[in-house]
């Protein structure tokens, strides 16, 4: 039954062969362009999104409220009208209270690493010169969970901190500037006026200016007593295997401990804004080459039902259903789909294969790029997919058209 | 004896600013192994009305009975069941689908009822081929063929499911003296030794003095019933 309708659409289609054959080239054009940027697109997309999701805490814990915490009268009444003037917040030592029972908290849900972290402003005084530098007050052991600054090590490890207790650890970039080198000494100014030698005992290089040269590590106890705020943390950063947990583990914090928990999306919202329109601009451009593929199959089909009308009349008189007439020719649709399909892909892959071996060097920079490229099974479905939808739809018209042929039309015209 | 084909106040206009009317009330009954022929000048209606007994098309009024069920109200689908099982069509053109080899025409509407696997399709359709002296041309193509063959392979066509009925639009328009009257015998024969009902529009007198009726239209309705 339906190897009979296969066969009447294959040979309807082998019978202007040149046709077919433009038609076909089209889509297997239009699949291996669809194809190769797409997976272009998209490697490049998701090697973007590693790097920011890698470099760049998944849930940061901040100590501070989303909203202002209400007065005890509200507290009181909630759902009175009340109104107070000049209110002014009690004045306390900054920070997020009771850090450790969250820390386990956090550490207990699956998946997912912790570290407390407080960070403060502080002076580098070296040889007459002050500079200002971010200290990060961390526990060692802790913090290389939940941050890759260990892969930027060019001196020393993280580590080295625990063996040196007023260790610091600062960016290549700061130590060139004030001509330093590893194992001198420095002294640093916090905000509370306190001042301390450090030791340094390590250097990173992250190769982004602005980090490696205002960013320094030290044990966190240090920059407690520094910044005289004991047994204090200003922020919580989370690390998880899935980064895609965030969102949802960064709500279940907040709504916990009521500290502002951020997690990378929200951090980033506008660059994963950025990209979804970067994708909708390109799916609008490489669908529009199959769109116009499709025209070429709906060209051919639409001339095999007007050349074919007469064969149409006589299946018809035979005993073939209406539903069998549009079988044939949506058939042909498909068969020049799933052609298309199967030349489109390995050229497609091709296209691939080649656009990742291009290697190029940024100026002033001696490392080789390669563009990413992604080869999920997905990126091969959507263009097959597409590519098919595409044929069918455009097989769809004609098919209806042959289908809603009355014989008797053509007998009439026909003898 | 049973009537085949009954058609009852048959009527088919076609709609339209002027309605042309194609067939009126036109009343017969077709008796199973009878060879009718239709005949009457050109443009009387006796296509339409073989489209209409054919189940081609619907009457705008009246009913056409097969072997006693009316069709008139059937749904397209059963209409191509219908024909499928029970009809086998000859026209003036022999329609055959240019792609295909004769036997592989032939095949067609026994393969789209499915009711035999495909090497006892294809003996079949060499059977009959062969009995209507084909077997040689079963792998040609329809263009290789000569108009008389084109047709003989058009009635073997017809003939592929075992229909009890077979409806011709003028099958010998288009031939030659010598294939007409071959063709004319395998229709007559088929009536005569195979006991199938046979009907024929046709505007050969000669060819229409074979039946054992003859039925006349003018203008859409039925002149007067002769028998013979």
């Amino acid at each position: 039954m339906t190897p009979l309708l296969v066969s009447v659409a294959m040979r309807h289609l082998l019978a202007r062969k040149r046709q077919s054959l433009v038609s076909l080239m089209g889509i297997v054009l239009g699949v291996g362009f669809f194809l190769a940027i797409s997976a272009m697109m998209q490697g490049s997309e998701a090697d973007f999104i590693r790097r920011l999701v890698d470099n760049s805490p998944h849930i940061t814990l901040q100590d501070t409220y989303r909203n202002p915490t209400a007065q005890p009268v509200a507290q009181a009444y909630p759902n009175a009208v009340i109104a107070i003037r000049r209110v002014k917040p009690e004045t306390e030592t900054r920070g997020i209270r009771g850090y450790a029972r969250i820390l386990d908290a956090i550490r207990a849900r699956p998946g997912l690493r912790a570290s407390a972290v407080l960070t403060g402003q502080a002076l580098i005084n070296f040889a007459g010169r002050d500079v200002a530098v971010t200290l990060n007050g961390i526990v060692p052991s802790e913090y290389t969970g939940v941050s890759t600054i260990e892969n930027y090590m060019v001196a020393g490890t993280l580590e080295d901190l625990n063996s040196n207790q007023d260790g610091i650890i600062i960016g290549d970039q700061l130590a060139h500037d004030l001509s330093l080198e590893r194992n001198e000494n420095i002294s640093v100014t916090g905000t509370a006026n306190q001042t301390r030698t450090f030791k340094i005992v390590g250097l990173f290089h992250t190769g982004r200016l602005n980090v490696d040269s205002s960013q320094a590590f030290v044990q966190r106890k240090r920059v407690q007593a520094l910044m005289d705020r004991a047994n204090r943390v200003n922020s919580i950063i989370v690390k998880a295997n899935d980064p895609y947990v965030a969102r949802d583990e960064a709500a279940r914090i907040e709504q916990r401990f009521g500290y502002k928990s951020v997690s990378w999306q929200e951090a980033s919202e506008d660059i994963m804004n950025t990209l979804m329109i970067r994708n909708i601009i390109m799916y609008t451009v490489v669908s529009a080459v199959l769109i116009v593929a499709a025209f070429g199959i709906y060209n051919v089909i639409s001339t095999v039902v007007l050349e074919k009308r007469r064969d149409v009349a006589i299946l018809k008189s035979i005993g073939f259903r209406a539903r069998d007439i549009e079988w044939i020719f949506l058939l042909q649709g498909v068969i020049l789909g799933t052609l298309g399909n199967l030349m489109g892909l390995p050229l497609g892959s091709l296209m691939m294969a080649s656009l990742g071996g291009l290697e190029f060097k940024l100026p002033g920079s001696s490392d080789v790029v390669r563009l990413p490229i992604d080869w999920s099974w997905q990126q091969f479905a959507i263009a097959g997919g597409f590519a098919l939808f595409a044929a069918v739809l455009a097989a769809f018209l004609p098919a209806r058209k042959a289908a809603r042929l009355r014989p008797v039309d053509i007998l009439r015209g026909g003898t | 004896m049973t009537a085949v084909l009954e058609a009852e106040h048959l009527t088919r206009r076609l709609p339209g600013e002027v309605v042309v009317t194609l067939v009126e009330d036109v009343s017969l009954q077709i008796q199973k192994g009878e060879f009718v022929a239709i005949n009457g000048p050109s443009g009387s209606g006796k296509s339409s009305l073989l489209y209409l007994l054919g189940l081609l098309d619907l009457p705008t009024s009246g009913a056409v009975r097969l072997n006693g069920e009316d069709m008139s109200h059937s749904g397209e689908d059963q209409l191509a069941r219908a024909r499928l099982e029970h009809m086998g069509f000859v026209f003036q053109s022999h329609f055959l689908l240019p792609e295909f080899s004769t036997v592989e025409n032939v095949a067609l509407p026994m393969r789209r009822l499915g009711k035999l696997d495909d090497t006892e399709i294809v003996r079949r359709a060499t059977e009959i081929l062969e009995t209507l002296g084909l077997k040689q041309e079963r792998h040609k193509l329809p263009k290789q063929l000569s108009g008389g063959q084109s047709q003989r392979v058009a009635i073997a066509r017809a003939l592929g499911n075992n229909p009890a009925i077979i409806l011709a639009d003028e099958p010998t328009g288009n031939l030659d003296t010598k294939s007409s009257a071959i063709v004319q015998g395998i229709l007559k024969g088929l009536a005569r030794e195979h006991g199938r009902t046979v009907v024929v529009v046709t505007h050969d007198p000669q060819f229409a003095a074979q039946a054992d009726r003859i039925i006349t239209i003018v203008d859409g309705r039925i002149l007067h019933p002769s028998y013979t």
